[in-house]
């Protein structure tokens, strides 16, 4: 328990450090342009495959489980719609960033603790928490929400070609079913919700990598650690914002 | 010039520097030697901020250092330019983007200014036609090289090298060690070198400090080394067997 009380307020110290002013806004500026490539555009690919492929299978998930002559046959293109809104493109997506994301800021930080990178920022006189992490945070904060959208559309789209190809459902009654009593705070739900888990996944990889002490075998340890955490708490708080947004 | 007084720093209760006071003079190459594991780097990095001391104070020119916040460190900090012992060049940017980065950081300087200046300092550690290689394109003298070229571009007043010439062939870490000669008396720089290397202390050393467990066993000069009755320094620096034969000899 004090271990990890003690984890905790070093993880408030650092993010105290973190959102101190940057030194130099330009340079945080171009930082920040690096890591929405390096974090967000190149996750466009994973996010895309993944969401094609699971909005496939929730169609057809939803077809086998719906085979009865009372359910109308718009229920499938509904289900899939809503399970990808409001489960999908905001939570799976997101732990699947905590693998590909989280893993590479802890491996990153981490070894640039380990080689003295960060030591070399700190005798410049740099503040290195906030120059290595507010990029990063700030990156995920604003290309995160543009990637659940990606997915809520290849999601959805990948449901339509597997339910129409297979022959589950008519293109019609599934365009109808994703049109029928949608509700827009959902889309605003997700993408609190990917907000959110943005920040644990970049901050907690981040606290992760920035306190390695050892060598390569412990920045191996602190990725581990990053995904680890980061999805326990995504999941821990998908539970506390449903409860807080949606009830 | 640099003064420590009485420092003591401990890692979970374990005393790793123990009352340590030492002047190091400007314009001088002060070397500290010692075994691995003596606490050479623990003081480097206790000088430059990189520790927090638990007792004694450290002194740059009439500044007390180490009871400084973090934004008045920040301006000695400006000041102050070191060589690690494993280089610490940033991999994600290239050889010119090191050391362009203190002039990005600190300076207002123009982009052709700043490239100007980077030019001269790769050029004065003898890098040439290497800017945009990336560290992992270079070799481990080419390196330190780069690193201290880093460390220079600000017209540091200070200079800190851990372990300089690890991992280097001896003439690559002659060239090394007579680089930082050469930079210490042209700009007038207190420099603070980490060394185990005997070649080092012979060739570059002006003040030497040694230190054994923690604590500061001798000081003098190169020329005082050889001739020292202190038993902890004559086996360190008359390890290998032939200082041993010619010191038996004499």
């Amino acid at each position: 328990m004090i271990k990890f009380l003690t984890q905790l307020g070093h993880y408030f110290l650092l993010m105290k450090k973190v959102f101190s002013k940057p030194e130099k806004p330009s340079i945080y500026y171009k930082q920040t342009m690096k890591e929405i490539v390096f974090l967000g555009i190149n996750s466009i690919g994973i996010i895309t495959i993944v969401s094609f492929f699971m909005g496939a299978v929730i169609t057809l998930q939803t077809a086998y489980n719906t085979e009865n002559p009372i359910y109308p046959a718009y229920l499938i293109g509904l289900g899939c719609r809503d399970s990808i809104i409001l489960e999908f493109s905001s939570t799976i997506a997101a732990l699947i960033l905590a693998g590909k994301v989280g893993s590479n800021i802890a491996s990153e930080i981490g070894t640039m603790r380990v080689t003295e990178q960060i030591d070399a920022l700190e005798m410049m006189g740099v503040n290195s928490a906030s120059f290595l992490i507010l990029p990063k945070i700030v990156a995920t904060l604003l290309f995160n929400p543009l990637l659940t959208l990606i997915s809520i559309i290849v999601g959805i789209t990948g449901g339509w070609m597997a339910g129409t190809l297979s022959g589950v459902i008519s293109s019609e009654n599934f365009i109808y079913g994703i049109q029928y009593a949608f509700i827009p705070y959902y889309i605003v739900y997700s993408m609190i919700k990917t907000v959110v888990f943005a920040f644990i996944i970049t901050s907690v990889s981040s606290f992760q990598g920035y306190f390695v002490d050892g060598g390569s075998l412990e920045v191996g340890r602190a990725s581990t650690k990053a995904v680890v955490f980061s999805s326990v708490l995504i999941l821990l708080f998908n539970v506390i914002l449903t409860q807080l947004l949606l009830s | 010039m640099i003064r420590i007084k009485n420092l003591s720093k401990s890692f979970n209760g374990v005393n790793v520097l123990n009352d340590v006071s030492v002047t190091f003079e400007t314009g001088k190459t002060n070397l500290i030697i010692g075994r691995s594991g003596s606490g050479k780097t623990v003081l480097l990095k206790s000088i430059v901020g990189l520790h927090e001391v638990d007792e004694g104070e450290i002194w740059f020119e009439d500044i007390l250092f180490n009871k400084l916040d973090f934004a008045s460190k920040k301006e000695i900090r400006k000041e102050m330019g070191m060589l690690f012992q494993g280089s610490a060049l940033f991999d994600s940017l290239t050889v010119e983007q090191n050391v362009r980065y203190p002039l990005d950081m600190f300076t207002e300087m123009s982009l052709p200014e700043k490239i100007e200046r980077v030019n001269f300092c790769l050029k004065r550690v003898d890098i040439i036609n290497a800017n945009n290689l990336s560290p992992s394109e270079i070799s481990g003298g080419m390196k330190k090289r780069v690193a201290i070229a880093r460390a220079i571009a600000l017209n540091p007043k200070y200079l800190f090298c851990d372990e300089p010439n690890s991992g280097l062939d001896p003439i690559t870490a002659i060239l090394i060690d007579a680089l930082i000669k050469e930079l210490t008396e042209e700009y007038s720089i207190t420099t603070i070198v980490n060394t185990h290397d005997m070649n080092s202390v012979m060739e570059i050393g002006e003040k030497i400090v040694f230190i054994s467990d923690g604590e500061k066993c001798w000081e003098g000069s190169k020329n005082d080394i050889l001739h020292s009755d202190c038993e902890t320094l004559n086996d360190f620096v008359f390890a290998n067997s032939l200082a041993k034969q010619l010191r038996s000899s004499k």
